[in-house]
């Protein structure tokens, strides 16, 4: 049932996306964005939290997911350190996922042939 | 060219955008719709595993983010997900797999223009957006809920 819920949840933001896509003048990065800060904002609200719980992969997965992840991040450390928590929080949970970006795309990069 | 000619030409250039297929929006969206769900079906598989390894649930979703990156980046290394992102659309764009995509394929096409200027500095041409104003965003509404509810 989980996975059925994370298919439709995640297929529908997808699908949403691409009639932005295909109905706006916004490109690509203008799309995706928009979803990070919609989720960052969401997320502030205390409104993603609920969403991932019923959602799971679904509401994680897409990128409103990584703006989640960084507001979380934030509250979280503010609740453990105060202010500093601001600006130490954004990498708390999407550093992972920012550093292995980093790490596999060098080493892709670094051993494929550049395409001409 | 001599005026009856254009507007002949004229006259065949609006028959064939009468007749061309239609951007074939439905078709898109469905296609996203497909694809997105399927990677968040994965997503969920791996979301599962890590639930079961890890100790947390915040652990598990950032175990779940770094697989989905790293399936993400392989299979744009082996130029799977360029092939997939044709029919996919917004369907592979807007998972995470799709942040992957962005970083790998920009390290791997700037690669040739030197390991510092191109590889560095281009890494995060599409994904550095995401990365700017997700931050921003987080820090205001996360100073905003922190003022209000006395955290500080």
């Amino acid at each position: 049932m989980q996975y059925l819920i994370a298919f439709l949840v995640g297929g529908t933001i997808c699908a949403l996306a691409q009639l932005v896509l295909d109905h706006t003048k916004l490109a690509p990065p203008h799309v995706l964005v928009g979803l990070t800060v919609l989720g960052a904002i969401l997320s502030g609200f205390g409104i993603y939290e609920p969403f991932v719980k019923f959602a799971g992969a679904g509401a994680l997965i897409p990128v409103c997911g990584f703006g989640n992840a960084i507001a979380t991040g934030m509250l979280q450390e503010v609740k453990r350190l105060g202010w500093e928590g601001l600006f130490t929080g954004a990498f708390e949970i999407t550093g992972l996922g920012v550093t292995a970006a980093v790490v596999f795309g060098s080493v892709i990069a670094l051993v494929s042939k550049p395409k001409d | 060219m001599d005026p009856q000619q254009k507007a002949k030409q004229e006259a065949y250039q609006k028959l064939v955008k009468e007749h061309s297929p239609k951007p074939n929006a439905w078709k898109h969206v469905m296609w996203a719709f497909l694809i997105g769900g399927a990677i968040c079906v994965l997503g969920q598989l791996m979301l599962d595993i890590f639930t079961k390894l890890e100790r947390t649930e915040t652990e598990a979703a950032a175990a779940t983010l770094a697989a989905m990156i790293f399936l993400g980046a392989v299979a744009t290394g082996l130029g799977f997900y360029d092939d997939l992102a044709e029919i996919g659309g917004a369907g592979t764009a807007v998972p995470i797999t799709g942040f992957a995509n962005t970083v790998v394929a920009a390290a791997m096409e700037f690669r040739r223009e030197g390991i510092i200027l191109g590889m560095g500095s281009k890494m995060f041409v599409i994904a550095g957006p995401v990365l700017v104003f997700g931050i921003l965003s987080g820090f205001i509404v996360t100073l905003i809920r922190a003022l209000l509810t006395g955290l500080f």
